[in-house]
């Protein structure tokens, strides 16, 4: 006990800078997939055939194989392939490389949640709109775009949280994030071996961190209760 | 004289031709019911003249104007559509207010819009359009729920401010798609109530309902479609009390034996 006591300061700082990383990587993610999906479910409801139809086929690619092979190539193949690796060495590479590979993949999961949530707003919103003589960009803006939102909040929570700790697969890339961090101290590092105990404290900032997002998208949903 | 003029009007969906020369002429102040069974074109018909579909073919004059012709491509343009689906009001079956706003914001939304947009030509202060929107509602009788949302009203209710949100943009026509066929049996009348209430004020309007009662008794015409044409049409009352058409025979025939 007193062991831990001496070695949890050492312990802590250096799942801190994981945890950094961690989060790095998720609010990355959340800024480049949110866009990026909205761009790809627009695409797979185009009425040009070939658009939608090489977008559904990315988006089937991508969600039905596993993140951590997609991440793996996407940082091997341009080095080992191309002769070309573009990603650069080091922590910074490996970052942008993951980044990538999250974007893409967060992207494709929320392009889905999005189409299901333009597609059920009834059509009779539209029309209604087109026959008071609104714009299509004033009809979306003021009257579909809420009432997406509001559907799109419960399956997006879901994506968000699994998001969360979906950041722990880079690792398979070596990125330093909270949980690279902790497994170091059951190796051997800065003096600490053997330890599993650091472990259970990445579960914390885990359920910390997830909890905070629970009341909080919990908090937009309620927000969004006043109207059905 | 004639407010609108519908000449020749077709309208297909794939090989099924839904409209089969379709016309009839309104004039101001006047109330035409349109009916006919399920699937006779009655809906399509008033989403043509909504603009909400495109007919293939025929002439659509509002005032005189052309507002439509299948000969002239260019009367088809998106940005001039927009202005002209303000001769039309709609009121659907289903009421589409959106829900995120209040009884109060729904019927202000579009005006104010509308006012916002320098090219419209109307450009009323948000006063104004306030004071109407609130005359609206007292005229429909829910002044008291101008700040319930939607899903707080009962259908009656909810399709009155849909009726009071159409006419806040003061159409040249209104129309409603069978206004209380969502409604159950008790909530209709306040609906009815209130369109013949509009039509004693000489609203121009466009009715299409199965409330036969309701028809012979506030419009002045009624149509008759079967099949995508005009099979009967002429005085409300002489068309309902004593049809010349075999079909509209039998169409009728249904509502007197349910006790209509």
């Amino acid at each position: 006990m007193e062991l831990i006591l001496q070695q949890l300061p050492i312990v802590i700082r250096s799942l801190n800078m994981g945890f950094l990383q961690t989060l790095k990587l998720f609010f990355v993610t959340l800024l480049g997939a949110f866009p990026l999906g909205l761009i790809i479910a627009f695409g797979s409801m185009s009425r040009f055939r070939p658009l939608s139809g090489l977008t559904k086929c990315v988006v089937w690619v991508v969600r039905g194989t596993p993140l951590m092979i997609q991440m793996l190539i996407i940082y091997y193949f341009p080095g080992l392939v191309l002769k070309n690796p573009i990603w650069g060495g080091g922590e910074s590479g490996r970052f942008l490389a993951a980044s990538v590979s999250f974007i893409l993949n967060y992207a494709c999961y929320f392009s889905e949640i999005y189409r299901g949530g333009i597609q059920s707003v009834p059509v009779g919103q539209e029309e209604a709109g087109l026959v008071l003589g609104m714009t299509k960009r004033q009809i979306f803006f003021r009257v579909t775009l809420l009432q997406m939102i509001k559907r799109i909040v419960p399956p997006m929570s879901n994506e968000i949280i699994t998001l969360v700790k979906d950041t722990s697969l880079a690792r398979i890339i070596a990125l330093q994030e909270i949980i690279w961090a902790g497994q170091a101290f059951m190796k051997g590092s800065q003096g600490i071996s053997g330890a599993i105990w650091p472990l259970f404290f990445t579960m914390v900032y885990y359920l910390i961190f997830n909890g905070l997002l629970t009341i909080l998208l919990g908090r937009l949903e309620a927000k969004l209760n006043y109207f059905r | 004289m004639a407010i609108l003029e519908v000449e020749h009007i077709r309208k297909s969906f794939g090989r099924t031709e839904v409209l089969k020369d379709i016309s009839f002429m309104l004039d101001r102040g006047r109330v035409v019911s349109i009916i006919g069974s399920s699937g006779s074109g009655k809906t399509t018909l008033l989403r043509c003249l909504n603009f909400l579909e495109t007919p293939d073919a025929g002439v659509i004059r509002v005032n005189g104007d052309v507002l439509f012709d299948g000969d002239k491509p260019e009367t088809l343009r998106e940005d001039r559509i927009r202005s002209k689906r303000l001769h039309f009001g709609l009121v659907f079956q289903n009421f589409n207010l959106f829900p995120q706003y209040t009884a109060l914001e729904n019927i202000m939304l579009a005006p104010t819009l509308l006012a916002k947009d320098k090219k419209s030509g109307q450009n009323l202060r948000p006063e104004e359009i306030r004071a109407t929107a609130e005359e609206l509602l007292e005229r429909i009788g829910l002044a008291d729920r101008r700040d319930n949302y939607p899903h707080q009203l009962s259908g009656g209710q909810q399709q009155r401010v849909a009726i009071a949100r159409a006419l806040a943009l003061k159409p040249d026509i209104l129309c409603f798609d069978e206004p209380t066929s969502a409604l159950d049996p008790e909530l209709t009348g306040e609906v009815l109530r209130v369109i013949r209430a509009l039509a004693e004020q000489h609203t121009t309007m466009i009715i299409v309902t199965h409330e036969m009662a309701f028809a012979r008794d506030v419009a002045d015409q009624v149509i008759f479609m079967d099949g995508g044409r005009i099979v009967e049409q002429g005085d409300a009352r002489s068309v309902i009390n004593s049809p010349q058409n075999e079909r509209t025979r039998q169409f009728l025939a249904h509502y007197s034996r349910n006790g209509e």
